[in-house]
């Protein structure tokens, strides 16, 4: 049971180039808006289709371009949530969930037990347009399992909610995970959701998917620029080696010492705003900052610090710390900070 | 007063609505979906709009005439089209069909893809999706669609009359009476139908608004949900 994508797809300049392999898991497509990830699905979906490539499912083979091979749609058994649930506005809930049960299935006794199952008595005869969004999610959700799809793709299902329905459709898709055996693909923006809901990760960016990572593994170490700001690394200078352990910072103006040996090839290095540390004397990877800013958070203090010697107009010369407001009054509004970043925590990407 | 033109006008406008509801519906969920030769298609179902109607007529004479090839075949099985009511029933159609069939491609092509696109991957066919979705949703253009259909029949002149001519009690529809009685100088049978036609008109418009209004109720609800 597996799901393997390898496609290529142009469109009004935009180059789409995806390839991975999903198991009976939850795996993440998690990239920046814009980024082909709900073309990847579609061409999975057999809504789009891609130039060239293969796809396969469960040993099906939905998509291939060499063998002229390109299921319809409907015959390919992917269940799809759009982002706006894309709901029927003239069909009630039962009809919405009617939808996809083929006339040789008892239709009245599965739409009653998906209207069961997902919470729904007494709305079986509501358009969806009377519905709450958390109640539109479950009848789209309800709908797309009546179709008894194969595997499953949810395309970034709690973007336009606010944070308290987020939570609460975010509970939906933890017990959908439980119901549904088979792949699940889950696109995202947002590496919070990604770290709770998935096992498996992979990026992309522009338009092109990369090496699919574990999710520990890609927030610990994301190996390339685009994964480390996705994962949410918020310091990042531009890096060069200067030695097998060591390496430097020219953004920051520093040299550092990693833990990790340093690649031939080194780009960047990144470093998480609440991995800092207070130096009392300089030592090895610590950095001399001036404070430029103190922002209040609502549970936190966010300093923002230049290093010296480092341009002023240079925006990722400021490095962002993010700690407990308690440990900030402990230090006393200094104006100067002597920061250590911890050998084992600095990222290095290629 | 002889009321057949009346009689006759609305059999033909009536009958010339339906058949070009429903063709008007399919060619716009064709055109909808086609890639290529979409522009070429359009334009020549688009045509009947834009050429002066007496050049319709000139062509469909051409065609449905004693020499045109369906002409003949049609002589042959017994069912001639020129200067008959069924005459007036084909130009009315093929001069109103672009009307309908326009705004009803134009709502097909606004649809909310995703929606397709779900319908699809539930398993939908092409048929169910365009009867359960496009044509539930294309409610208020369709009916739209019929309304200018319906008056472009019920007020056709140029094409009818040179296909069917202005035989009294047989082809003479209301738009060709009123024409004839200018022409006589019978300016009080004129007012006569002029009055009748736009009582015809205003209530069709009135009752199709209602109509309207009850297949999309469901948006209706919703509105009285929220305020």
């Amino acid at each position: 049971m597996a799901l393997t994508v390898d496609i290529e797809k142009k469109l009004n300049g935009f180059r789409l180039k995806s390839a991975f392999e999903a198991g009976d898991e939850t795996l993440a497509i998690l990239g920046a808006s814009g980024c082909g990830k709900s073309l990847t699905l579609k061409c999975i979906a057999g809504v789009e289709k891609p130039d060239r490539g293969y796809i396969e499912l469960d040993g099906r083979v939905l998509f291939d371009s060499k063998r002229d091979i390109d299921l319809p749609a409907r015959k390919r058994g992917v269940g799809y949530l759009f982002q706006d649930y894309a709901l029927v506005p003239n069909m009630t809930v039962e009809e919405n969930i009617g939808c996809g049960i083929s006339r040789d299935r008892d239709k009245e006794a599965e739409i009653r037990e998906k209207i069961d199952a997902f919470y729904l008595e007494g709305l079986e005869k509501k358009y969806p347009s009377q519905l709450s969004g958390g109640q539109k999610q479950r009848v789209a959700i309800a709908r797309m399992l009546a179709s008894r799809p194969n595997m499953i793709m949810l395309d970034e299902p709690f973007s336009a909610l606010d944070s308290f329905l987020k939570w609460q459709l975010e509970q939906e898709i933890l017990s959908l995970q439980e119901r549904f055996r088979g792949s699940i693909l889950f696109v995202s923006h947002n590496r919070d959701e990604v770290y709770r809901l998935c096992d498996r990760v992979v990026v992309m960016e522009d338009g092109a998917t990369q090496e699919v990572l574990g999710k520990r593994e890609m927030f610990a170490d994301p190996k390339t620029l685009s994964a480390t700001l996705l994962s949410g690394c918020k310091n990042i200078s531009a890096a060069k080696k200067t030695g097998e352990h060591s390496l430097f910072a020219k953004d920051w103006n520093t040299s550092l010492e990693t833990t990790a040996r340093v690649p031939d090839d080194l780009a960047y290095v990144g470093f998480r705003a609440h991995f800092f540390e207070v130096a009392e004397k300089a030592g090895a990877n610590t950095v001399e900052c001036e404070v430029t800013r103190v922002v209040e958070d609502m549970f936190s203090i966010i300093v923002m610090a230049r290093a010296a010697g480092s341009l002023e107009t240079n925006a990722r010369a400021y490095l962002r710390w993010e700690l407990g407001k308690e440990q900030w009054a402990r230090l006393n509004e200094p104006k100067k900070l002597l920061l250590r970043m911890p050998a084992h925590q600095l990222i290095l990407m290629k | 007063m002889d009321f057949s033109p009346l009689w006759l006008s609305l059999r033909v406008a009536l009958l010339a609505t339906l058949i070009t509801f429903c063709l008007g519906l399919l060619a716009a969920r064709l055109v909808a979906g086609m890639r290529r030769a979409k522009g070429l298609v359009d334009g020549l179902f688009t045509l009947p709009l834009v050429l002066p109607p007496t050049v319709v007529g000139f062509f469909l004479l051409v065609i449905f005439g004693k020499n045109g090839f369906i002409g003949q075949m049609l002589a042959q099985i017994g069912a001639p089209v020129v200067f008959t009511w069924q005459g007036a029933v084909i130009a009315s159609m093929v001069v109103s069909f672009p009307l309908m069939y326009r705004t009803a491609r134009g709502a097909f092509e606004q649809m909310d893809q995703n929606l397709l696109a779900a319908g699809r991957t539930l398993g939908m066919s092409e048929w169910r999706l365009f009867y359960k979705v496009m044509l539930p949703n294309s409610i208020p253009s369709i009916m739209a669609g019929t309304v200018l259909a319906f008056a472009r029949a019920l007020g056709e002149f140029g094409a009818t009359i040179m296909l069917a001519g202005n035989i009294p009690g047989k082809t003479q529809t209301v738009s060709v009476a009123i024409y004839t009685a200018v022409q006589a100088g019978n300016w009080d049978l004129a007012y006569e139908w002029m009055g009748i036609i736009v009582s015809i008109s205003f209530v069709t418009i009135v009752l199709m608004n209602a109509w309207g209004r009850y297949g999309t109720r469901y948006r209706r609800e919703t509105e009285k949900e929220w305020h």
